[in-house]
């Protein structure tokens, strides 16, 4: 039990970022003091969010490229109705952000399920279709701080036992996800259809039905965090998070979770994102141009899938089963 | 990607439609109407839209994303996927901005671009044949390498300075209002439409997007035959890379941004089933045909390129799910 936990993958990946931070601290003590520590977990809380939506829709054998243009458009349509009606209480607007990030959710979702488009294709598409909506919704303009109203940006900020607010979330989502994934039949259900479409169905499982929801429920997290973004940033404009999907995949890949589906755990798509966060803070503190930063999470991606196939090839017969069973 | 859970076997006819009619109910012929319809609608929409030189510029607008669809098309057909192909542009360009820097020729720079192109092609190749990955993940990967090198060469610089013969690729013409481009659009079309139509190797191509295990079993070399169209894939990058650079005289490391979009657009438009396995040539030289004067009516009628995306994204979903939702109401499954 004891050997076989600290030979998980998890457990790799846990040793890999205390590595990686011992390291950087050599150099740069300041990095480990717990402020910063705590700042760096806060700039890489909206990633685990959406590693963690993304998570699921990847353990049902789809992918989501289309929740970065999300957030951004759920981002600039709570930041457009906070500029103009000011009054509004922030409780309404959050339930804004995460209905029109659910209901985008259930477009992608949607299309997978009934029409049996190629997610990659269904989100591809839907990915510039979001950002270009953003463009039209407001006609390019941008939307600066002093549009927005002080409680609007307060919240993410807002300190309980001195970790803000942001950082709260992510860890609630968390332990959320974790009971979700692990202790519920809808949680279980997306390890079955990924796992084995085939077998999930003689299970009474709906394939593309648990597919929607979890696309649906992937949406509704990147609502939730295009407000936390834009709240955080206290800007909203066209290009928001572009290309931050990549990030998002390359935190899932990085954590384990199977790009074939069925396989992947909660802790894995965290810690994955806290590879990156630690990553994406240790740069500009070690001295390397943030313009590295593209090619470091496309290097992370190939050798971290490339690690995948290695460690579950070791299991060749399993696989060939496997495909049995499915072709 | 999807599950395919239930098996619904196809009924196979006892005889098959007259040849003029398959023809004429084809999805290139019903292209070819819808090509002529935008053709007809944008020479009304403008007046200057039927002038030679105007059409000419139009061409512009698809023949470098033409020349990638075409070997896109022949990878997606084999089942597989290049999204990093926009990537390679990039990282091509950079590539020849930096020999140009260095005072290098034309000839070495065309050979430089072509080299780096096959090297990113071979790259995501054996990742994909070699350790056995799936394209979609290694070519998402990729994307963000290949552009992320730009990134770290050129940061928010810039390559101006190129020489000036270069510039024959990308704004030079054969004859009167025949671009250079143009005809490498044409040739290639002819190329690839033989090579997949015509030759076993684009037998193998089709076969193995149909049934990759069978394929291998009637002794097809399935890992070589991808490999092969990751390497050409990437050769086609590298030669719209150098007309890309050749007609903008420069380089910044988002050039290109977002071109995979169009391109896989232009290769599913054209008629190839997304899931591998079926696709003309022919079909996609049409689309092309559709995409580039779409979006070029769209900028005579000044519509910013963002809101030509959305069409274009709203392109690719409605291609594809029209005729599922067809086949779906119509009752003839």
């Amino acid at each position: 039990m004891l050997i076989r936990a600290l030979k998980s993958r998890e457990m790799i990946l846990a040793l890999a970022i205390a590595i990686l931070i011992g390291l950087i601290a050599m150099q740069f003590p300041g990095f480990i003091a717990p402020d910063n520590l705590a700042d760096a977990f806060n700039d890489t809380s909206p990633l685990i969010i959406l590693a963690l939506g993304q998570m699921i829709v990847i353990l049902t054998r789809c992918i989501d490229l289309s929740v970065a243009a999300n957030l951004a458009l759920t981002g600039m349509l709570v930041a457009m109705i906070n500029t103009q009606f000011p009054a509004l209480p922030i409780p309404v607007l959050i339930t804004i952000a995460i209905a029109a990030g659910t209901v985008m959710g259930a477009i992608n979702g949607l299309l997978t399920w009934k029409l049996d488009i190629p997610p990659i294709v269904v989100t591809l598409g839907t990915m510039t279709i979001y950002r270009g909506l953003i463009f039209l919704l407001s006609e390019g303009q941008w939307i600066n701080a002093h549009e927005m109203s002080d409680s609007f940006k307060a919240l993410p900020r807002h300190e309980f036992l001195s970790l803000p607010l942001l950082s709260w979330i992510a860890i609630a989502i968390t332990l959320a996800f974790i009971v979700l994934v692990a202790r519920t039949p809808l949680g279980r259900a997306f390890y079955a259809v990924g796992g084995n479409p085939n077998a999930a169905v003689y299970a009474g499982i709906d394939v593309g039905r648990t597919q929607f929801l979890a696309f649906t429920l992937c949406g509704a997290l990147a609502g939730l965090t295009g407000y936390l973004w834009v709240s955080r940033y206290a800007v909203a404009y066209v290009d928001i998070a572009g290309g931050f999907e990549l990030d998002v995949v390359a935190a899932c890949v990085i954590g384990g979770i199977s790009i074939a589906g069925g396989v992947g755990t909660v802790i894995g798509a965290f810690l994955g994102a806290i590879f990156l966060g630690v990553i994406k803070n240790a740069l500009p503190v070690i001295g390397i141009s943030p313009f590295a930063q593209l090619a470091i999470s496309g290097a992370a991606i190939i050798i971290a899938v490339a690690f995948n196939a290695r460690s579950s090839r070791r299991k060749g017969r399993l696989i060939l089963k496997h495909e049995e069973a499915v072709g | 990607m999807s599950s395919q859970t239930e098996t619904n076997l196809p009924t196979i006819p006892d005889h098959l439609k007259p040849r003029w009619y398959r023809l004429v109910a084809s999805w290139e012929s019903m292209l070819l109407v819808v090509a002529v319809v935008i053709f007809i609608i944008n020479s009304f929409a403008s007046p200057y839209f039927l002038d030679p030189w105007n059409l000419s510029d139009a061409t512009f607008n698809f023949t470098e994303k033409a020349l990638i669809a075409f070997a896109m098309a022949l990878l997606i057909i084999s089942g597989e996927i290049d999204l990093s192909v926009a990537s390679i542009i990039a990282l091509v360009s950079t590539a020849i901005g930096f020999a140009a820097q260095l005072g290098a020729g034309v000839p070495m720079l065309v050979v430089i671009g072509i080299t780096v192109g096959l090297l990113c092609g071979a790259f995501n190749g054996l990742l994909v044949t070699g350790l056995g990955l799936p394209s979609i993940v290694v070519t998402i990967g990729t994307m963000s390498l290949f552009r992320g090198i730009s990134y770290m060469v050129l940061g928010d610089q810039a390559y101006t300075d190129y020489p000036a013969e270069l510039s024959y690729f990308g704004q030079g013409y054969v004859w009167w209002v025949i671009s250079f481009e143009l005809l490498l659009f044409l040739v290639t079309a002819i190329i690839f439409g033989v090579l997949l139509h015509k030759t076993s190797f684009g037998r193998a191509v089709t076969i193995i997007g149909n049934n990759a295990t069978g394929a291998l079993f009637s002794g097809i070399r399935v890992g070589r035959v991808k490999f092969i169209l990751f390497l050409l894939t990437g050769l086609m990058s590298a030669i719209a890379a150098i007309c890309l650079t050749s007609r903008l005289g420069s380089t910044r490391p988002s050039i290109a941004f977002g071109w995979e979009l169009e391109i896989i657009t232009i290769v599913v438009l054209g008629g190839v089933n997304i899931l591998g396995g079926s696709g003309s040539i022919a079909g996609v030289f049409i689309a092309s045909f559709v995409l580039g004067m779409v979006t070029f009516g769209f900028g005579l009628l000044n519509v910013p390129g963002i809101v030509m995306s959305i069409f274009v994204g709203l392109l690719l979903i409605s291609v594809i799910a029209l005729p599922r939702l067809w086949t779906k109401y119509s009752g003839n499954k």
